[in-house]
């Protein structure tokens, strides 16, 4: 497929990729920004700030917005994590000009009191609406305890406090700092002409400021191995979190990284599945490899009933040990390769997730991969890169933290939470 | 760009239905069977999923873990999952892994070792989900909403119960797969870069010889919905209403699916303008249409802070029963860029087109084409949608909360 890019005066990335066998476009703004670009006293802005973008500019109010989507049949959306607050359209190839007509206007938008003040209880809703989600709170808590001062470890969301009491004024210096035309990569795929593109954005962007745009700490973090407990009577099942560090981004090792957490912890046929759940100790057991820029990180999440707790953490313990000591079989490497193979084949398929491929890798590594060359880094992982691999970013080496009913673990009395 | 859509049935009654997609890579698979949660008898809800995790632990001539890595080492990803009328055998994988991939799923549904010394791991797990259904507010009340609103057998789900699935026996598994498991009912879909032909011949190799078997029918019992509040201590009320609607085979169905994205589509539409962006009340309310063959139902859930959960139920209502007033032009326009455009960006998706054209014969016996779809669409108008909405007006609806105190039905 043909790759293309440009970038204007102001520092704004354009990349893309056409494909002329695609059905529709998909475009997006990734803006290099997340909670671990937030003072503690604006936590949870990006994410904030991300739902007060949909809420219009001088040419559109919060109505118009979703409107002039709706009226393309635009399947568009914006996410937020620790490092990028993404903003995306998926439309029908004639429609890409109102979708990008739409998507800069609103990247500068005119956060009226009013909205902001609306938003905030939608924010307030949300961050109550994963508090009865057990799984998440776990989530949440666990990065902060490995990530201890590391800003890897901010919440997205915030807290009822933080949100309650962030301004206006906050966000929209937030908003100066961080949404900078040299700070966003915006990317485009599938059936889509190139320069026309460069045009529409050209038009748009041009007078979007230029500032000097950093981020703290890109160095790797390891957080300390330990035990926690949280404790929170009304949930029903436990949940354990190991976490241990992982290689970068730009590192070779993140494709070893990705085949390990596989061979590891996929929910088929996995060391995980076959210690905990095949035998229906657990009813989840899973491995994720996260990549970051500067830093990376291996999760393994369990969720069980209580009274089992403590021997899967101890099965879990062994199979990491197990692997760190002895690594996989070549037959285990195979099955995950294959495994890794057909994932990026198929979530490279449509333009939704190749654009978000593409995007992820330029703004990572400032680097384009075709499919094909993103398949053989795959193909190419050995043995003896796993070793590698793992005498870099020991998995059997965690924090390990339990959320749920129990009010104590092993002797560790919980802390309610 | 055509549709290159296929049917065969074999003899045995398996229909096979194919479309090529030339522009990628993949192929998804799908089995529908008739296996679902409402052919479970009293005293054994939770057959069907016990089944459903203990069909992969072994078949033909591998054991447990054989099984696994084969299908594993093709790459597939896959489901095997138990909904109220169909099990569904899902995967995906590249397109050249497909023959391999349909022999894997022959061994699993004709010749399953269905093991008993595995049945105790299985039931851990069902029990577990029912566990973890608990910690997942949303989920829970759609689920007890459901279990309250459609007739018995319709109102069996793939959780069952608690007492029926520790007692349960391996004989009792092994009788629910004899009984469900048969070609005639059962509808294979592959959808990605697949050839026709020498894909039909392999599926009549592979399921030509499967025995089939007579039909139960499933008949809805007379029923009287009726609603509920759970109690639970939870920062949200979680809201789910229910009321009738018109199924997928009806003619009426197109006009109840535009109803359903006016409250519903988009971010413009009346659901989210008015309970979430004017007044903040939630961040999540959607409403959703659901099919059987022969009954179709609207679906509405809000979640919100729970001093605010009545407000948020009163102005959805409010919602609903303002429908009847009047639909303007341009959320009609918006309605149909909605709906045509969804229908477009599927065909980039192997999964939803193998989903889609099983769906469509499910229900219909056919596939629907593009162009049928897009006059449908095209053919929506604001009076017709009124009409149906006097057929099917919000009067009865059943209302089911979860949190810590009940909310009051307003009246009609």
């Amino acid at each position: 497929m043909p790759f293309y890019s440009h970038q204007l005066p102001n520092g704004l990335q354009l990349i893309g990729e056409t494909s002329p066998a695609a059905r529709s476009v998909a475009v997006g703004f990734f803006v290099r920004t997340g909670s671990r670009d937030e003072q503690p006293q604006e936590s949870g802005v990006s994410h904030f700030l991300e739902h007060m973008v949909f809420k219009g500019t001088d040419r559109r109010s919060a109505w118009d917005v979703n409107r002039d989507f709706d009226r393309i049949g635009a399947n568009y959306n914006a996410y937020t994590s620790e490092e990028n607050t993404v903003y995306y359209a998926n439309v029908l190839p004639e429609y890409l000009p109102e979708a990008v007509d739409i998507l800069t206007d609103i990247l500068r938008p005119s956060l009226r009191p009013d909205d902001f003040d609306m938003e905030k209880k939608v924010i307030l809703e949300e961050i109550e609406m994963y508090e009865d989600q057990p799984g998440s709170v776990a989530w949440d808590r666990s990065r902060r305890l490995y990530f201890d001062s590391h800003p890897l470890g901010n919440s997205v969301l915030g807290t009822l406090q933080s949100i309650s009491a962030l301004t206006r004024e906050q966000m929209q210096a937030y908003f100066q700092r961080r949404y900078a035309a040299n700070n966003i990569v915006v990317a485009a795929a599938g059936r889509f002409d190139w320069e026309p593109f460069v045009q529409l954005i050209a038009s748009a962007c041009s007078a979007w400021d230029h500032a000097p745009v950093g981020r703290d700490q890109r160095v790797e973090w390891r957080g300390k191995p330990g035990f926690h407990v949280l404790t929170r009577d009304k949930v029903q099942q436990e949940y354990v979190m190991f976490i241990s560090a992982g290689p970068p981004s730009t590192s070779r090792l993140r494709y070893a990284a990705d085949v390990l957490a596989i061979a590891l912890g996929d929910y088929s046929g996995s060391r995980l599945y076959w210690a905990l759940v095949d035998p229906g100790y657990a009813d989840s057991a899973d491995c994720t490899y996260v990549e970051n820029d500067g830093t990376g990180t291996v999760y393994v999440s369990i969720s069980c009933e209580p009274n089992n707790t403590v021997p899967n953490i101890d099965r879990a313990g062994e199979v990491l040990k197990d692997i760190q000591n002895h690594g996989i079989t070549a037959a285990e490497l195979q099955s995950a390769k294959n495994k890794c193979l057909s994932r990026v084949v198929r979530g490279n398929e449509r333009p939704m997730g190749r654009m978000q491929a593409i995007a992820a890798a330029w703004t990572y590594t400032g680097e384009y991969r075709d499919v094909d060359t993103e398949l053989a880094h795959y193909e190419a992982v050995t043995l003896h890169d796993i070793r590698d691999y793992l005498e870099a970013y020991p998995i059997d080496r965690d924090t390990v933290v339990a959320f749920g009913p129990l009010t104590e673990v092993r002797g560790v009395k919980g802390e309610l939470i | 760009m055509g549709q290159l859509v296929y049917h065969h049935i074999l003899p045995n009654g398996l229909v096979l239905l194919a479309e090529r997609m030339e522009h990628v890579r993949s192929a998804a698979i799908n089995f529908l069977l008739p296996a679902g949660a409402a052919y479970e008898s009293a005293g054994q809800f939770g057959v069907a999923s016990l089944l459903a995790e203990l069909i992969t632990r072994g078949a033909g001539s591998r054991n447990s873990r054989e099984l696994t890595q084969a299908l594993d080492n093709l790459g597939l990803d896959r489901d095997e999952s138990v909904g109220t009328v169909n099990m569904r055998f899902w995967g995906s994988t590249l397109a050249r892994n497909v023959p391999a991939a349909l022999e894997l799923y022959a061994d699993i549904l004709l010749r399953p070792h269905l093991p008993e010394e595995e049945l105790a791991a299985v039931q851990s797990l069902s029990l577990q989900e029912l566990q973890a259904l608990e910690d997942s507010p949303q989920k829970k009340v759609m689920v007890e909403l459901r279990r309250r609103y459609y007739p018995p057998p319709l109102n069996q789900d793939r959780y069952g119960q608690a007492e029926d699935i520790e007692t349960c026996t391996i004989e009792t598994v092994r009788q629910f797969y004899r009984q469900q498991f048969r070609p005639n009912g059962t509808i294979l879909s592959v959808a990605g870069n697949v050839e026709w032909e020498p894909l039909k011949a392999h599926v009549e190799t592979l399921f030509g010889p499967w025995e089939p078997q007579s039909n139960g029918d499933l008949v809805p019992k007379p029923h009287s919905p009726h609603s509920d509040h759970i109690p639970k201590e939870t920062q949200q009320t979680q809201i789910a209403l229910a009321l009738a609607s018109v199924p997928l085979t009806d003619d009426d169905y197109y006009n109840a699916r535009a109803a359903t994205a006016v409250l519903s589509g988009g971010m413009s539409s009346r659901l989210f303008t008015e309970v979430r962006e004017k007044r903040g009340l939630c961040y999540s309310v959607y409403a959703t249409h659901e099919s059987f063959k022969t009954i179709g139902t609207l679906l509405v859930y809000a979640g919100t802070r729970s001093e605010r959960a009545q407000e948020t139920l009163d102005v959805t209502l409010h919602e609903l029963r303002r429908l009847r007033e009047g639909i303007e032009n341009d959320e009609l326009d918006r309605v149909k860029a909605g709906l045509k455009s969804a229908l477009i960006l599927q065909e980039e998706s192997t999964s939803a087109r193998a989903g889609a054209i099983a769906s469509d014969w499910y229900y219909l016996g056919r596939v629907r084409s593009l162009d049928e779809l897009q006059a449908k669409i095209n053919e929506l108008n604001a009076p017709a949608i009124l009409r149906y909405l006097d057929r099917c007006p919000v009067r009865d609806v059943t209302l089911v909360t979860l949190g810590p105190a009940p909310l009051t039905l307003p009246s009609l």
